[in-house]
């Protein structure tokens, strides 16, 4: 595999899906932090249309998604469980 | 405090609260139809969240997750129980199965919901929860 070819796989996209309340507030400060002490290339997105995550077949609120596949729905994880999350 | 959250519901807020789900099985039939309704009541007397057996059945890892940490209760309406059976079939075992012929309630296929049949299952659950 050459060298271009590795630097297009290498960005993460996380998402963090929440209307705003503290919950969700508190997952994404969480995933900041994890992204930072990770030492991980990753674009966070925000999601807080409530259409949006309805359509995303989240009921519960908050959740996270890497790469566009849910990892935690209705809860919001510790920096460290995070951390693991981020190891792929 | 409990004023933010009134208004978050009223905004539709998913921020979720509690560790009751009710998956209802929704058949086509007056007993699946009584399921179902007995579910929304539920939900609307703030006695858990009413959950998606469809998104369950179709393992949408966004429905399976939050599930995998609650107690699920299955409310069938005949004995076939498929609502029980999906959860089985998901690895997400229910804390409590009720079936809405089980109360004497007879299957046929009219849509209609009776108010005092709900009520039965409604308060069937309501026990089951208790005990």
């Amino acid at each position: 595999m050459g060298a271009e070819a590795r630097m297009e796989e290498a960005t993460m996209k996380i998402e963090v899906l929440g209307t705003g309340c503290a919950k969700c507030k508190s997952l994404a400060k969480n995933v900041e932090k994890a992204v930072a002490e990770a030492g991980v290339e990753a674009e966070v997105v925000k999601v807080e249309s409530l259409q949006e995550i309805m359509n995303r077949g989240v009921m519960m609120t908050p959740a996270l998604f890497i790469d566009g596949e849910a990892v935690a729905v209705g809860r919001a994880p510790s920096v460290a469980e995070i951390k693991g999350m981020l190891k792929r | 405090m409990l004023e933010k959250e009134d208004e978050r519901k009223e905004e539709g807020c998913l921020c979720a609260s509690g560790d009751l789900l009710f998956l209802a099985c929704a058949g086509g039939s007056n007993v699946g139809q009584i399921s179902n309704q007995a579910a929304v009541e539920l939900a609307k007397e703030g006695r858990g969240k009413l959950f998606c057996l469809a998104g369950i059945g179709a393992h949408i890892d966004a429905m399976i997750l939050p599930a995998k940490e609650r107690k699920l209760v299955a409310i069938d309406g005949c004995p076939v129980q498929c609502a029980k059976k999906i959860l089985d079939h998901a690895g997400l075992p229910a804390a409590l199965a009720v079936v809405v012929t089980d109360l004497g309630i007879e299957k046929s296929p009219r849509l209609e919901v009776e108010a005092a049949d709900c009520e039965r299952v409604v308060e069937r659950i309501k026990e089951g929860l208790r005990g």
